[in-house]
């Protein structure tokens, strides 16, 4: 497959498996995450559901390439995942990112470009086509030019979703992408995250509101440092689970 | 033209200083915009300090010359701000701390080693600046220190600016971001080395800062910032020089307090961030 086409993945999920085994991470002496294994593919929509310090955060740093693992395996259509993957896309939470710093929309969402243009080769032609399909997508096209520090919440959300599409990334990892959104803008970002999911891609986000889970989630992964259980959301996301999740007794799932 | 206007032109030496100072302030005007973006301008008021100490001890074990006090300098700014992560790693101290109990003792330390060395006449320049004892071949250092990093900095535009916006981000878009950091400060010591003669290790900070501080306040775009910088870097620089003489102030300080007079405008009335905007909304 060519860097420049991304054919629909979802027609071909065997090919596009993402497996972790027994994966551990350690920070200095405690394990972040200790043999956490699942299996998914693209099409899937994922929660990472738990509570804090359950190495949500870390896990998706883990598949994306940014922290040594201690141990197991992350394997990306069958091949281990080196350093980084262009097929894998991070978007940070946005509170970890300097909004104030000088730069437009539009260099953001060129920035995803750069594994196949590089540190010097000018923007080809499909490069520029990537960039304004992305723009395009994500309802960007009145506000390319302008300053990152302007946008709302939501549109910095679909800036990152722009870059990560622009890159043609087949793995979307997304670190709590509602905190902080307000209500239109988490049913656009919910409905977008679907869309990306249906038309053949992985996305793979730490989510913390329970309630919406449902109808936006095709798989649940609870995780406290292990896994507790992973699967599909009708069977996964149940109390009693939820209250192994989260160490407690009063059921954290709304009934329906 | 008046002669006192034109007199100062016809002497080598300050033909050299001019060049000099042009010289330096783009090269510190561009990198600048690295160090206001990265927020690290009291890192690298902690580096320029420790080039004092290096030199000191450089003197003492070889001599005064070009290339002791070069490498002596780079090789305290490189000790300090790598024992300041040795300290801080593992421990209850945070960096920034760390940094400064480091580079305020070597500097005490550099200045008794200095006083008793008997080059008391110099240290004035080694701390404030002396464009006017440049020489030919220290102009060649200069120019060569500005073309290396200028280029370096120019052709890893692309990957440098990313790593800035979001390093892990840029990680994972399979940037070298860890040599890109080191890559910076090593080129952020040398440019602080190649103005030492100009402005002394305490005021050189105030020449790797203002510049592009200056241009945040004025611009929106990061490409403004570095070549504005480098613009404004030159042009206060030779400005500075020039007041210099017909005024009779001493150059470094010169430069470092035009530059400051500039971002103060800035402050006031820069149009969309500047102070007189933000009372009057």
């Amino acid at each position: 497959m060519t860097a420049s086409s991304h054919p629909c993945c979802a027609h071909h999920a065997h090919h596009h498996e993402l497996l972790v085994e027994d994966l551990r991470v350690r920070y200095r002496e405690t394990f972040a995450l200790d043999g956490v294994s699942f299996a998914t593919s693209c099409g899937s929509c994922v929660a990472l559901i738990g509570p804090n310090g359950a190495g949500k955060s870390t896990l998706l740093k883990a598949v994306a390439g940014l922290l040594p693992v201690t141990g197991g395996r992350i394997l990306w259509r069958g091949t281990r995942v080196a350093r980084w993957s262009r097929e894998i896309a991070y978007l940070p939470q946005r509170e970890e990112v300097d909004w104030r710093f000088p730069i437009t929309v539009e260099r953001v969402v060129r920035m995803g470009r750069y594994p196949q243009a590089g540190w010097w080769r000018p923007f080809s032609r499909a490069d520029e086509a990537a960039i304004n399909r992305a723009i395009e997508l994500m309802d960007l096209s009145a506000l390319r030019r302008r300053q990152i520090s302007e946008l709302s919440g939501g549109q910095q959300q679909r800036v990152f979703l722009a870059r990560a599409l622009a890159q043609e990334a087949h793995v979307f990892l997304l670190d709590e992408p509602f905190t902080g959104l307000d209500r239109n803008a988490k049913a656009t970002l919910a409905a977008t995250l679907r869309r990306i999911a249906t038309e053949g891609r992985l996305v793979i986000a730490a989510h913390h509101e329970l309630e919406t889970v449902r109808g936006l989630y095709d798989e649940v992964l609870l995780l406290r440092r292990r896994a507790i259980a992973f699967g599909p959301v009708d069977e996964v996301f149940r109390d009693p689970l939820l209250d192994a999740t989260f160490g407690r007794k009063e059921a954290a799932c709304p009934t329906g | 033209m008046p002669d006192w206007l034109i007199e100062p032109f016809r002497h080598p030496f300050n033909q050299r200083a001019l060049l000099a100072a042009v010289l330096i302030g783009c090269t510190n005007g561009y990198v600048s915009a690295f160090v206001v973006l990265r927020k690290s301008a009291l890192k690298v008021g902690s580096l320029s300090h420790a080039l004092l100490p290096g030199i000191a001890v450089a003197i003492l074990v070889a001599g005064l010359n070009d290339w002791s006090a070069f490498l002596g300098s780079l090789f305290a700014a490189l000790l300090i701000g790598l024992g300041s992560l040795a300290v801080s790693r593992g421990s209850r101290i945070d960096q920034d701390s760390a940094l400064a109990i480091l580079y305020t003792a070597a500097f005490s330390g550099g200045i008794i080693l200095l006083r008793r060395l008997g080059v008391t006449r110099e240290m004035d320049d080694w701390l404030f600046g002396n464009i006017m004892g440049l020489r030919d071949h220290d102009l060649w250092t200069v120019f060569w220190i500005s073309a290396a990093s200028l280029g370096v900095l120019t052709a890893l535009h692309r990957p440098l600016l990313m790593t800035l916006f979001d390093a892990e981000v840029a990680a994972t878009l399979g940037v070298p971001v860890r040599a890109l950091h080191y890559l910076l400060l090593a080129i952020l010591i040398v440019v602080l080395i190649s103005s030492l003669q100009a402005v002394g290790c305490i005021l050189a900070v105030g020449l790797l800062v203002t510049p592009a501080a200056t241009l945040y306040l004025l611009t929106d775009s990061t490409h403004a910032m570095f070549w504005g910088g480098a613009l404004l870097g030159g042009l206060a620089a030779a400005a500075a020089v020039l007041l210099g003489w017909w005024l009779n102030l001493e150059q470094g300080p010169a430069i470092v307090l035009v530059l400051g007079l500039l971002f103060l405008a800035a402050w006031i009335f820069s149009p969309k961030y500047g102070l007189l905007v933000k009372r009057g909304r």
